[in-house]
């Protein structure tokens, strides 16, 4: 069964009077439990796949199927609760938010799911140590490594189970010792927990530990296969 | 935790969220100080009126309000007392007076004043002058013929107690009527005025020199608790023959006052208006300022599954927040300011004579009305919330991307 299916997707940005085509006609389809690294140069589009992937953004053309949910039937709202129940985001920045603890970021997506607070605090917890952060519970973003601060960011992506997690370059504000430790650990919890990752990467590590390597140029996809 | 997360986030930039809740704070601060203020004057005059003769209702032969001439006096005094004593509530306080326009002179001077025949016991109960006997002694009936006259008007005759006082004024008659009286006390008023317009002597004894019988000129009553009883009103409306009677309450017997006290209360409102605009151009940009720097976290929090509207929460909490702590601050240091002020007052003598032409009193005393305390925290709090709503759509109205990679 397949968990996101990619039909003809385009996408165009404007840059004052200039337009660049970002995806042109873009077909993928990835089953359910895959592993995949969607690889190519800067600009090449592969980032710009994971946001319409993940309903970050809206396509120009074509159509975009996650989990059974095609995004152009859906409203911002809609895409929204999508992303809540449905997807894990890991960014290339971290981005976690600074006023809160490793364990409140966490915490966060499961409020916002209305889950109550014990629970919560309860399942926080047990993700971080599953991720190497036991004991670091309350530290604020700015306490914890960079390292650190990706896992947490993992944690947070995974902790409400969702369908699908999308880490756009996860590694590459990382050293090559911890982004192993990282992959290392996400690949534990695709086969574990059988959740869907798809990356966007130029790192070849990231490629190595992927199953499934689809490399994308000038907003095509150039080449697609199963290792 | 979205308060959490909005108390944090508020001080994040600690110097910016003091500057903004110190423009609050002074704002809130002085709103309900000068509405203290304010309705403290309003008091004063209301009070000041209803003490200098008026009463919270008085009742009149038909026609005086319109002719105050010894003529239209009320007759048949036993029915007003019936009627009273049948609808008045317990506690209440009223006396009979008689108040004639009449001319004071001694060998070297001559004016014009309101002489005023009074109960003595009773009118201690409803007007100012139990309260206000400056020196002397107040009147009684072992000397029926003294009279008490103000403070300013014994310097202005340039007399002293025990002297002589005449007094002429028209009787029932038509005929010119006049009696010596012995200065036995003087009063001090809120206003120079008073003391300068009011003369007080015994009531049987003015009706004899006016050939008044047992008419009197008008009944003056003070009711239990506040100031407007309008049932009582409409009850001595309805018991007293419209043919014969009249029943007025203060507003109408003082219309200045009531007028000044709307003045007061539009100069209140617009306060609060200028304040606000002030204050609220700092809440917008601030919160403005405080939404684009964080511009990519709202992209976060949107690509995290938060809707468009929850976005506008979060701001929305962020200004509640901001607002409700500078409102505290606010209003704590503004009833520190009422209870401070409330046994001094602020002393307007030096503006006295600009003063009383307002008919304010010397000393303003700051009073707390829930009322103006709820609109100057209502207005702050409303408006407030309602500028920050444009911040916040426009915090809610980037796509997820837009916000993470454009900011």
């Amino acid at each position: 069964m397949n968990i996101v299916e990619c039909v003809d997707v385009s996408k165009t940005y404007r840059q004052g009077r200039i337009e660049i085509q970002a995806l042109n006609n873009v077909n993928l389809s990835i089953a359910k439990g895959e592993f995949v690294a969607v690889a190519g140069p800067s600009g090449s589009g592969k980032t710009t796949l994971l946001n319409l992937v993940g309903g970050l953004d809206l396509i120009d053309a074509g159509s975009i199927i996650v989990d059974g949910n095609a995004f152009d039937q859906m409203s911002q709202s809609q895409l929204a609760d999508l992303r809540l129940h449905r997807v894990g985001f890991v960014f290339q920045a971290y981005n976690l938010i600074p006023v809160l603890s490793a364990a409140e970021n966490v915490e966060f997506v499961m409020l916002l799911q209305g889950i109550s607070a014990n629970e919560r605090r309860q399942r926080a917890e047990v993700i971080l140590d599953d991720v190497g952060l036991a004991g670091k519970y309350d530290r604020r973003p700015a306490e914890l490594s960079g390292g650190q601060q990706q896992r947490v960011a993992v944690a947070r992506a995974i902790v409400s189970n969702p369908s699908i997690v999308l880490a756009d370059e996860p590694t590459a504000n990382l050293d090559s010792k911890t982004g192993d430790g990282l992959l290392e650990m996400m690949k534990q919890m695709n086969e574990e927990k059988s959740v869907t990752f798809i990356f966007s990467t130029h790192d070849k590590m990231v490629m190595d530990y992927a199953r499934r390597l689809v490399t994308i140029r000038d907003g095509r996809i150039e080449d697609d296969r199963v290792k | 935790m979205y308060f959490q997360l909005a108390w944090r986030n508020l001080w994040r930039n600690t110097r910016r969220t003091l500057i903004i809740m110190i423009a609050v704070i002074i704002g809130v601060w002085s709103m309900v100080l000068l509405g203290s203020l304010m309705r403290g004057i309003a008091i004063g005059m209301i009070n000041n009126g209803i003490s200098t003769l008026t009463g919270h209702l008085q009742i009149h032969a038909k026609g005086y309000r319109d002719d105050p001439a010894i003529e239209n006096s009320i007759h048949d005094t036993s029915k007003v007392e019936d009627v009273l004593k049948n609808i008045l509530p317990d506690k209440s306080r009223w006396t009979m007076r008689v108040r004639v326009n009449a001319i004071a002179s001694n060998a070297r001077h001559s004016t014009g004043v309101t002489l005023v025949g009074i109960d003595p016991a009773d009118e201690a109960r409803v007007s100012f002058i139990g309260t206000a006997m400056a020196a002397g002694r107040y009147l009684s009936s072992d000397r029926p013929d003294g009279i008490l006259v103000g403070a300013a008007l014994l310097d202005k005759f340039d007399t002293k107690i025990g002297r002589k006082l005449v007094l002429m004024s028209q009787d029932t008659q038509g005929e010119i009527a006049s009696r010596a009286f012995r200065i036995v006390g003087t009063f001090k008023a809120e206003l120079e005025a008073t003391e300068k317009q009011f003369m007080f002597v015994i009531r049987q004894v003015s009706q004899q020199m006016l050939q008044l019988g047992t008419d009197i000129s008008e009944v003056a009553i003070i009711l239990p608790g506040p100031p407007d009883n309008p049932g009582v009103y409409n009850k001595l409306k309805s018991a007293l023959p419209s043919d014969q009677f009249e029943v007025h309450n203060w507003r109408e017997l003082l219309p200045f006052q009531t007028a000044t006290l709307k003045i007061l209360d539009g100069f209140m409102y617009i306060w609060y208006l200028v304040v606000f605009v002030a204050m609220g151009f700092g809440i917008v940009n601030t919160t403005l300022m405080a939404v684009y720097e964080r511009m990519r976290e709202f992209g976060l929090l949107k690509a995290l599954g938060m809707k468009p509207w929850w976005i506008i929460r979060e701001v929305l909490i962020e200004s509640f927040l901001l607002l409700i702590s500078g409102m505290i601050i606010g209003n704590a240091l503004a009833f520190l300011s009422v209870y401070l002020l409330s046994n001094s007052g602020i002393d307007l003598s030096v503006l006295a004579a600009g003063a009383e032409y307002a008919g304010m009193t010397r000393v303003i005393y700051p009073a707390i009305d829930i009322k103006d305390f709820s609109i100057a925290n209502l207005v702050v709090m409303l408006l407030g919330l309602l500028i920050s709503v444009y911040p916040a759509v426009k915090a809610a109205r980037f796509t997820p991307v837009e916000a993470l990679i454009h900011y």
